[in-house]
């Protein structure tokens, strides 16, 4: 029903914020502080809503283009997502790959914006950024095609809704586990967080996102801090589209599930962050090719 | 009898390798030992035993005639060990390199020498193909010790090379094991004996059974010394002492001759004897070819006698591919062969003991300073290169004709070709060393011309000579047995 | 159960990746012993319905055996010899890896057709079997430090093994238990091999192995 999708994009627009600050607030759990209010990133929003730029002689159209190009292939991409068994708006066969270049635009228009300014750190960090996105793009695009042959469907919609975990006795468990992990290290690499990037570093040579939107401020930073935590929102709904429990059909129990899975996959992140220290660069190109390698697994799985 | 023939000498081995202090008694167990399994083998050949142990172990004519060597040479290691071990200093100098080193225990040596006959007489006695890898697979491991006799960092790297590349060479014959056993499957019973297999081979998968031999030959051709898997050979045998170079050339290599030719019969039998004789044949013609271009200019008269061994291994192999003629030929070739090489080997310790150096640049008038040694060296030079009055000549011969009868031209032109170069190649290091005035430094006569340094080879010396000379008829007969038995008749 | 023998079939393959990718050799001896508990734990899954005293006891052995025994051994032979990381392998980490994820390829384009030879439910496991015995050929070829040329003949042992168990090959106990004992013995042997080297080299990287040469 697209009332229910919509509701879906609507849920989607309001809690992201969310789940930066669940994250933030189970980092502060493990260190042993109290931490940051849950509705911080709301607040940061916000406040840079009401504020200034200031835009260097050397940027172009194309430096403020990047935050609001970047915002609008978030939306975009949240409208093909479905969440907790409630199909997307937009669903159509073939949407799972636009789906996947809607989050390569977003960040194409980042790299860039960063390219633009002319600055040497930001221009470390979008090729950086390059390099990681290229080696984990096979591990979205191979888990997404062993997925679609496996349910047979070409639309991202049909394909989360053919999936539940009550297949862990069935044939297809590996599969899903297998296509889950690689996600996973998907989601990570896509949102800079630990173990390929650290969000919380503030040594230019060691960032990787952070450097790439180091000239940004005002309206332009709040719009990149929101998209990304749309980004995260929509890797994460398709994540927990992967690993769905039965539903029970329902709708608002279901949605509500899905929101609830949304919310313990920040919490995990949040453990990750926190119990594991930074790769070195230099290995985190491994890390990516497993990624890959899991995801190619999963499709031989299928194909045999 | 077949259980006190593999008991006694496990038992003495372990035993060995207690007596720590006991020096004596350790040499006179080995010989000993030596002795009653020459006996019961030499029984074997009158009252011929009964396989025991379901069938698996048992001996037929092939198996006898290569436990009969495998004993043979071993009694004439023994004797030279004895004396050998004797003479040891507990500390020495590196010949080529002077740093000083020490020997490993010598009860381990002891012990792990007997346990060694011990597994080579399991793998001639097997019956059962996978009782056969696991004989093989011991032969390796009781071995590798006896490679790191003397401890220096040149024997470690060949005992880690030796144990590396045979293992993953014997490995992969375990995966042709299970190819066999899937081969196998349309048989009534699945049954990895060699009678089972032989009786039921028109019903083996011909395809998985092709597989099977391939990987068989690459796994056991490894522990044979066939090209290209040789590359352990040289190195095990330059650096660990003559007696176990002897041993393993003559012994041990034909123990993995005789797990390929276990299979080649299978193979004849289930109608594929031409894949796997043209295997036999190209790897046989690819590893003398590979001898002898190593062997010219090689510098260092073991490595030299390490490649002649890669030579001889596949002229046995090209044989045994060729069948008919060829095929008892080689059988015939294997007696004597392993005689020779067991010979030179021992002569090659003595050359060492007296010179204090393995180069054959730096030997120079044997003939004068061992009287007894150098007109040895000579005449065994003469055997391996296959000249005549010596039997190698009588079998190379054969094996020649068995070619041309054949048709095979351009395999004898190969063949002949290959062992022109050897000798060739062979005749110019031996004879400088043979010949000349000696300059290294020679200690006086009576060290090195002890009986035990000069007996064995002697008498391994005589019976090639014989053999070259006179076939007695039941050593025909036994021959043409074994030929039979292993297929390649 | 066909799936929960599927499931360890991946899990085998993912033991594989991770003995190829990783450099720290605890890291790999983890590898190879979660290889053997896999195959434990197949052999027991696969015999479920008939299981009789011999299947137990070579299960039970076996694992034991390189599961428990023989990564201890090794364990200490580094332990011994004071290496802590492979050293980049002739072909690289990365590169290995994807060279591994190609040879799962072939194998799963030589394992499908066979698996119709075999009973229900192992097909998967004639692949992960050869692809095994795969890694650990490469594994050998391509690394530099004894112990891991070591873990490469185990994880072969381990493929061949995994096998003989896909096609129900059912050699006698003897048999077995010899190929065990060979497989300890000649570990064990590697083991005192390698330390001999470590204290003879100040290394064991194979590599610089190369006094005797023509």
């Amino acid at each position: 029903m697209p009332f229910a999708s919509v509701i879906n994009v609507l849920l989607a627009l309001l809690l992201a914020p969310l789940l930066p600050g669940v994250i933030n607030r189970v980092k502060a759990f493990f260190a042993g502080r109290r931490g940051q209010p849950l509705l911080q990133p709301y607040h940061d929003i916000l406040k840079l809503l009401r504020k200034g730029a200031v835009y260097s002689r050397t940027t172009s159209w194309v430096f403020r283009a990047g935050p609001v190009l970047g915002l609008a292939a978030a939306m975009v991409s949240l409208t093909v997502l479905p969440l907790g068994g409630t199909p997307a708006v937009l669903a159509f066969p073939g949407d799972l790959l636009l789906f996947a270049y809607l989050l390569g635009l977003m960040r194409f228009v980042t790299m860039t914006a960063a390219l633009d300014t002319g600055s040497a750190f930001e221009g470390m960090g979008a090729s950086r950024e390059a390099w990681f996105s290229m080696l984990a793009e096979p591990a979205l695009l191979l888990g997404l095609a062993a997925l679609a042959v496996h349910t047979g469907s070409l639309s991202l919609s049909g394909m989360l809704d053919g999936l539940a975990l009550a297949e862990i006795g069935g044939p297809g468990a590996p599969l899903l586990l297998l296509v889950a992990v690689a996600f996973g290290i998907v989601l990570l690499t896509e949102n800079a967080r630990i173990p390929v990037d650290d969000p919380n570093t503030h040594l230019e040579l060691t960032m990787i996102h952070e450097v790439m939107v180091l000239d940004h401020g005002g309206v332009d930073f709040g719009f990149i801090q929101y998209a990304a935590c749309l980004k995260l929102w929509a890797l994460a709904a398709l994540l927990t589209g992967v690993l769905l429990p039965p539903l029970s059909g329902w709708r608002p129990a279901d949605m509500a599930l899905g929101v609830a899975l949304i919310l313990a996959v920040a919490v995990m992140v949040g453990v990750i962050e926190s119990v594991m220290a930074r790769l070195k660069l230099a290995r985190v190109p491994q890390l990516l090719v497993a990624a890959s390698v899991l995801s190619v697994l999963a499709l031989a799985l299928v194909l045999r | 009898m077949l259980w006190l023939l593999l008991l006694i000498p496990t038992g003495a081995g372990l035993l060995a390798m207690t007596l720590r202090r006991q020096a004596r008694l350790r040499r006179w167990l080995l010989l000993a030992t030596a002795a009653a399994h020459a006996a019961l083998t030499a029984l074997a050949w009158f009252f011929r035993p009964e396989p025991v142990l379901y069938g698996w172990l048992g001996l037929d004519h092939a198996s006898l005639l290569f436990l009969s060597i495998t004993s043979s040479l071993f009694m004439a290691a023994s004797a030279y060990t004895a004396g050998y071990l004797r003479r040891e200093p507990p500390r020495k100098t590196d010949f080529q390199e002077g740093l000083l080193f020490t020997d490993a225990p010598e009860a381990r040596f002891v012990g792990c020498l007997l346990l060694f006959l011990a597994t080579m007489t399991l793998v001639a006695e097997s019956r059962h193909l996978g009782l056969l890898w696991v004989g093989v697979e011991a032969t390796t491991l009781a071995s590798a010790p006896l490679i790191y006799f003397h401890r220096h960092h040149r024997s470690l790297e060949a005992t880690w090379k030796y144990l590396l590349i045979c293992s993953v060479g014997i490995a992969l014959a375990l995966q042709g094991n299970f190819f066999l056993a899937v081969a196998a499957k349309g048989t009534p019973e699945v049954h990895l004996t060699i009678e089972h297999l032989m009786a039921g081979s028109r019903q083996l998968d011909p395809l998985w059974l092709k597989a099977a031999f391939l990987l068989l030959l690459v796994g056991y051709g490894t522990k044979m010394g066939l090209a290209p898997m040789h590359t352990w050979l040289p190195d095990a045998h330059s650096e660990a002492p003559s007696v176990v170079s002897a041993l393993l050339s003559g012994a041990l290599l034909n123990c993995a001759f005789l797990g390929i030719l276990r299979v080649h019969a299978i193979m004849g039998a289930a109608g594929l004897g031409d894949f796997s004789s043209q295997l036999l044949i190209g790897l046989g013609l690819v590893s003398m070819a590979v001898a002898a271009v190593f062997i010219i200019e090689q510098a260092d008269f073991k490595r030299m006698l390490a490649y002649s061994s890669v030579e001889h291994m596949g002229i046995l192999s090209l044989g045994a591919g060729l069948g008919g003629l060829a095929g008892m030929g080689s059988m015939l070739h294997l007696v004597n062969h392993s005689f020779t090489k067991a010979m030179l080997f021992l002569l090659a310790g003595n050359i060492l003991a007296a010179y204090r150096t393995k180069s054959t640049r730096q030997v120079r008038g044997l003939l004068q300073a061992l009287p007894l040694t150098g007109p040895l060296w000579l005449a065994g030079f003469l055997a391996i290169a296959g000249s005549p009055p010596f039997g190698l000549f009588v079998s190379e011969l054969i094996i020649l004709k068995g070619a041309l009868q054949g048709g095979h031209v351009l395999v004898a032109t190969a063949y002949l070709l290959a062992l022109g170069v050897i000798f060739a190649a062979m005749a110019r290091s031996v004879l400088q060393m043979a010949y000349g005035t000696p300059e290294g430094a020679v200690p006086g006569p009576a060290r090195v011309q002890e009986a035990w340094a000069v007996l064995p080879p002697m008498a391994l010396g005589a019976i090639v000579l014989a053999l070259g000379v006179y076939m007695p008829p039941w050593l025909q007969t036994a021959l043409s047995d074994a030929a039979r038995a292993a297929g390649v008749h | 159960m066909p799936t929960a023998l599927d499931l360890l079939g991946v899990l085998l393959i993912l033991a594989n990746l991770r003995l190829l990718g990783s450099s720290r050799l605890a890291a790999c001896i983890r590898a190879v012993a979660l290889q053997a508990v896999i195959l434990g734990a197949a052999a027991l899954l696969a015999n479920l319905p008939d299981l009789d005293a011999r299947v137990v006891i070579i299960a039970v052995a076996s694992t034991g055996l390189k599961a428990g025994a023989l990564p201890w051994l090794l364990r200490r032979a580094i332990r011994e010899s004071g290496a802590v990381r492979e050293i980049e392998p002739f072909i690289g980490f990365t590169a290995s890896l994807l060279v591994g994820v190609g040879l799962l390829g072939l194998c799963f384009l030589i394992g499908s057709p066979l698996s119709a030879h075999v009973a229900a439910g192992s097909g998967l496991l004639i692949t992960v079997s050869l692809f095994t015995t795969a890694t650990g050929l490469l594994v050998i070829v391509s690394r530099r430090k004894a112990v891991t040329q070591v873990l490469g003949y185990l994880a072969m042992e381990n493929g061949i093994y995994a096998f003989g168990m896909a096609f129900a090959i059912q050699e006698p106990l003897l048999v077995e238990m010899g190929v065990l004992l060979d497989v300890f013995v000649a570990v064990f042997v590697m083991g005192i091999t390698i330390y001999n080297i470590s204290r003879e080299f100040d290394h064991i990287d194979t590599d610089r192995l190369s006094a005797l040469k023509d």
